[in-house]
């Protein structure tokens, strides 16, 4: 598995062959505060980066969810379907969000790593 | 990042260093940096108001004081309500309207034993001011109580707190209201709320208020609320949120709030708006605000639209979000009046999808207050 990336709209990825796992960054989920739901993408969508895939709704408001690479969709995580709230408690683990299969594997070299994303973030406030 | 003009604009509470110092998120509100949350988060804020106790700062909200002989009949010709039959120490929920019969405000409206003491929306209340200013005749004289704080005490602890400092304060009815003594601080305490709770609403000195609130705090059933749950528990409530459920364009008939009016107000039809008000009340209104529960788990925020099971549109949603103590999504709008009887299936047009829900009875929440 490679390391994890991260894009300015506080998506991560971490790719296994040619899948990533998509989620969002604990400083989102904080955030965005208490998840009550997510509508996610269906599974055999082909999406361009940046495209909206879905929108995660939390007490407070409701924000989109963009994937950070092109590809298609090919799995998404019914647990969070069930349980939103693992997007708060396990954002990076339990609370993933969808899987993509990527058709641009160089869109990867265009997002940040973890100290350029914790960098990133530093510059926010 | 660098605060931008309008951030600096805005104005502050007298507890606004004590939000920071308690972790708030901060956020800009009727020209107010006002707490949206503090650390415990908007759903256990929500949940520990319904269970136990919450402080909420309304600072920003008008408080008026409205004294002279003159002063229940002329505020009458403002408001749709019968003041003159309200008894000292008692209060009521009003609105101020226009000659149209649209919503300028909504108001709570207290009568001391020489005059009224008055509290409106934040957002509102410079317009309010100034309407009252121009329409207020006779010996009345209008007082903004600028240099004072209001805080809200919401939940069922809250009159055992109220209670350890003055017993009446624990016995007052609800929609009532009285001079206290706070730990030695000059308080007016009334019994009302905004979260469909039993609790208290008190106005004190901006100069006192960190002490109140600090006070307050130090009981164990209390935390601090921000705005975000005082939105979901008004909503959970059913309480109108102005500027959202009800403005200038909708009628106090068309929102569900006929109560408000007087008997003899209708009777002698003399408040503003009455010719269009009366109409409507005997004709019908063409729609209505309603409750929606959405059959589904994605929340339908405001400008939601409202379909009837053919695909037209019906209505629109006004709020709506998730309600934590229902546990799913709760809403409230307007629909063509065919449409409002409660159980009346309809679809939600969210994100271009459409989602089954139906109309239900408000408050979504067994209510708290007696």
């Amino acid at each position: 598995m490679s390391d994890i990336r991260y894009s300015e709209d506080h998506e991560w990825i971490i790719l296994d062959g040619d899948v990533g796992t998509i989620g969002i960054s604990d400083y989102a989920q904080g955030a965005l505060g208490d998840v009550v739901f997510v509508e996610m993408p269906e599974i055999g969508a082909s999406l361009d980066k940046g495209a909206e895939v879905g929108v995660i709704e939390s007490v407070k408001a409701a924000s989109e969810i963009y994937t950070p690479v092109s590809g298609e969709i090919v799995a998404v995580n019914e647990a969070v379907d069930g349980d939103p709230s693992l997007v708060n408690t396990d954002p990076l683990g339990e609370g993933w969000l969808f899987k993509i299969k990527l058709s641009k594997p160089e869109e990867l070299n265009g997002l940040s790593n973890q100290d350029a994303y914790n960098k990133f973030l530093e510059g926010l406030d | 990042m660098s605060q931008s003009p309008q951030d600096q604009a805005l104005q502050q509470t007298a507890l606004h260093a004590l939000h920071v110092e308690l972790g708030a998120e901060m956020v800009p509100f009727a020209g107010y940096d006002m707490p949206v949350r503090y650390p415990m988060g908007i759903m256990a804020e929500h949940l520990h108001c319904r269970e136990k106790a919450a402080l909420f700062d309304v600072s920003h909200m008008g408080q008026f004081n409205l004294a002279g002989d003159d002063a229940v009949a002329e505020l009458e010709k403002l408001v749709p309500g019968d003041i003159n039959s309200l008894k000292t120490g008692r209060m009521r929920y009003s609105l101020l309207l226009n000659e149209q019969g649209g919503i300028l405000d909504d108001l709570m409206i207290t009568r001391g034993a020489k005059d009224l003491f008055i509290v409106v929306n934040a957002a509102c209340k410079d317009a309010d001011e100034a309407h009252m200013r121009a329409h207020l005749a006779g010996d009345t004289r209008l007082t903004k109580l600028d240099d004072r704080a209001l805080l809200a005490l919401q939940g069922p602890q809250a009159a055992n707190m109220m209670g350890q400092y003055d017993a009446k304060l624990a016995q007052m009815p609800f929609m009532s209201g009285m001079q206290a003594s706070l730990d030695g601080l000059d308080c007016f305490v009334s019994r009302c709320g905004y979260t469909g709770e039993d609790g208290y609403e008190i106005s004190v000195a901006n100069d006192q208020a960190e002490d109140l609130a600090r006070a307050l705090l130090a009981f164990d059933d209390v935390e601090p609320v921000g705005l975000g749950a005082r939105d979901t528990l008004r909503l959970e409530a059913g309480l109108c949120l102005y500027g959202s459920d009800i403005d200038t364009n909708t009628t106090p008939i068309e929102a569900s709030l006929t109560w408000t009016i007087g008997k003899r107000r209708k009777i002698e039809k003399d408040f503003p708006g009455a010719g269009p008000i009366m109409d409507q009340l005997f004709d019908g209104p063409s729609r209505l605000r309603v409750g929606i529960r959405p059959d589904g788990r994605a929340p339908a925020r405001a400008h939601t639209e409202i379909l009837d099971l053919d695909g037209n549109i019906i209505g629109e949603i006004t709020s709506g979000g998730y309600g934590p103590t229902v546990g799913g999504p709760v809403a409230m709008g307007y629909v063509d009046a065919a449409f409002a009887n409660d159980g009346t299936e309809v679809g939600l047009n969210i994100r271009n999808k459409v989602h089954k829900a139906h109309i239900a009875p408000m408050p979504f929440i067994k209510k708290g207050w007696k």
